[in-house]
């Protein structure tokens, strides 16, 4: 019986692309309030496994449960699985809300469009309701007045704050941030890294791909390394980073694997 | 040059008649081709090969004959046929291809829906995947994302190639004068050339109020592609 506080349970994912196994039997348990780094080279299978849990990505075997809810899974006819209840996706990828390394904001909306969107098509708000709401969290992310701006022009941070406005508008159990800070030009990271501090300390659980070990260090509380599909080592950050049991996460953190 | 005779009242009145029927013709080809080009448009960016196909082999035939030869084809070629002939006197809708004005706005219809479906479903396919992916993301479901994302980014990609299309359709609406009886602008002209003798008169004018015409055409586009647009214009320093 899942405990009330597991936001997040990831059991035995494997995925894999065409003879290449990405995922090769991740598991992963998010509890409320948790902030989870997951490091690695790239071709580790990190960014797949953000992409997995709200099936952006088919995998080929495993279990995804989400606030308390497992999401229902049949085989597709790749050999993939897919959700079975199209409701029940949408549903749970409201809950799961998403910041791409891209940022992904849709670019012939407004700062506020894009926020309101999915609140009012997808989660049924009415039209001012997702207004207030919207205004609330630009205010959080420190962007109160650009939302008549568009994104293209706005700078890289400001668009990804933004993007993390709008993943915060649907009101998600956990929020799943793929690389947030790749790319972006270094004096735009802090702003970005600041804003997600923020939301850690307010004890939202997160799930962060990234490649800031400073972050990974002062904020998340379990840090998890992928190597080459498997979870290598897995614990607090400061214990992991400063005294790593696995060689290989001793040489990623040199720098010298890649 | 005899301008003054153009400039007379009955001439006027002709030349009047042909630039309201130019723009009937016009307006209602680009509404039944418009709606005809979405829903080919999305056909043609949809998951079923076959529909792909079917709607592919469309606008392949009307992108790739003559509009001039469409108009014949309907307008001179349907009125061979005895199955047409038996039902067209009576038999609703077949009685509209006694009409000329209906044959040549079917033409026009046809032919640009063929071409704005091509343009717009260039442009649905080239919409940011990872905008796309974003929408799928907050649990929008495919006609969703379509309505929310893919349609309104590429209806404004579309409308620079788009606002050529209302006025080269503008201009090909003159090829309607093929179809004796139906007195667009072109006609206009050459009616008033076969009663004065005066070609180069005629056609000018007629040219002048064409002239006229896409300069509003344009000016509106512009307006349009100003404001619908503007989420890609660059950067302006000062904001």
């Amino acid at each position: 019986m899942t405990s009330p506080s597991t936001k997040l349970k990831i059991t035995n994912l494997h995925k894999r692309y065409g003879d290449n196994e990405v995922l090769k039997g991740v598991s992963l348990h998010a509890v409320a309030g948790d902030v989870i780094a997951l490091i690695g080279s790239s071709g580790s299978g990190k960014s797949t496994l953000l992409r997995c849990i709200n099936l952006l990505e088919r995998p080929h075997e495993g279990r995804i449960e989400v606030a308390g809810e497992e999401i229902v899974l049949v085989q597709d006819k790749q050999g993939q699985l897919t959700a079975q209840n199209a409701q029940q996706l949408q549903r749970m990828r409201t809950k799961l809300a998403m910041v791409f390394q891209h940022f992904n904001l849709w670019s012939h909306m407004t700062v506020l469009e894009n926020i309101i969107e999915a609140p009012v098509h997808v989660l049924g708000v009415s039209k001012e309701q997702a207004i207030h709401t919207a205004r609330h969290y630009l205010q959080q992310v420190d962007l109160a007045g650009v939302e008549d701006r568009y994104p293209l022009h706005l700078s890289g941070g400001q668009q990804q704050r933004v993007a993390i406005a709008r993943a915060l508008a649907v009101e998600p159990e956990v929020m799943l941030f793929d690389e947030p800070t790749s790319a972006l030009d270094p004096e735009l990271v802090s702003e970005v890294l600041r804003v997600m501090t923020g939301l850690a300390n307010e004890g939202r659980t997160m799930l962060v791909v990234t490649h800031e070990m400073g972050f990974a260090k002062e904020v998340a509380n379990q840090l998890i390394f992928l190597h080459q599909g498997k979870i290598e080592e897995q614990g607090v950050p400061a214990e992991v980073l400063n005294s790593p049991k696995s060689e290989r996460l001793a040489q990623f953190l040199s720098g010298s694997l890649k | 040059m005899k301008w003054d005779v153009i400039f007379q009242a009955e001439n006027l009145a002709l030349y009047g008649e042909g630039v309201v029927t130019t723009l009937g013709l016009l307006f209602s080809s680009l509404l039944v081709g418009g709606v005809l080009a979405l829903f080919m448009a999305i056909a043609l960016t949809e998951r079923w090969k076959w529909l792909r196909l079917l709607v592919g082999a469309y606008t392949y035939v009307f992108r790739g004959t003559p509009l001039l030869i469409q108009v014949y084809l309907i307008y001179y070629g349907l009125g061979q046929l005895e199955w047409i002939q038996a039902r067209w006197d009576e038999v609703w809708p077949w009685t509209y291809f006694k009409d000329p004005a209906f044959c040549a706005v079917l033409a026009l219809s046809l032919n640009t829906a063929a071409y704005t479906a091509e343009m717009l479903a260039g442009a649905i396919r080239e919409t940011n995947p990872g905008e796309i992916e974003a929408a799928q993301a907050f649990g929008m479901n495919h006609w969703q994302v379509m309505w929310s994302v893919t349609l309104p980014s590429a209806f404004r990609r579309t409308l620079p190639a788009y606002g050529n299309e209302v006025i080269m359709m503008l201009q090909t609406t003159s090829l309607a004068s093929a179809v004796p009886s139906l007195i667009d602008l072109t006609s206009a002209a050459s009616r008033v050339y076969a009663k004065f003798y005066l070609p180069f008169e005629a056609y000018l004018f007629a040219g002048l109020m064409y002239l006229l015409m896409t300069f509003a055409l344009s000016g509106m586009f512009k307006l349009l592609e100003r404001r619908y647009l503007a989420f890609l214009a660059p950067r302006s320093s000062n904001v």
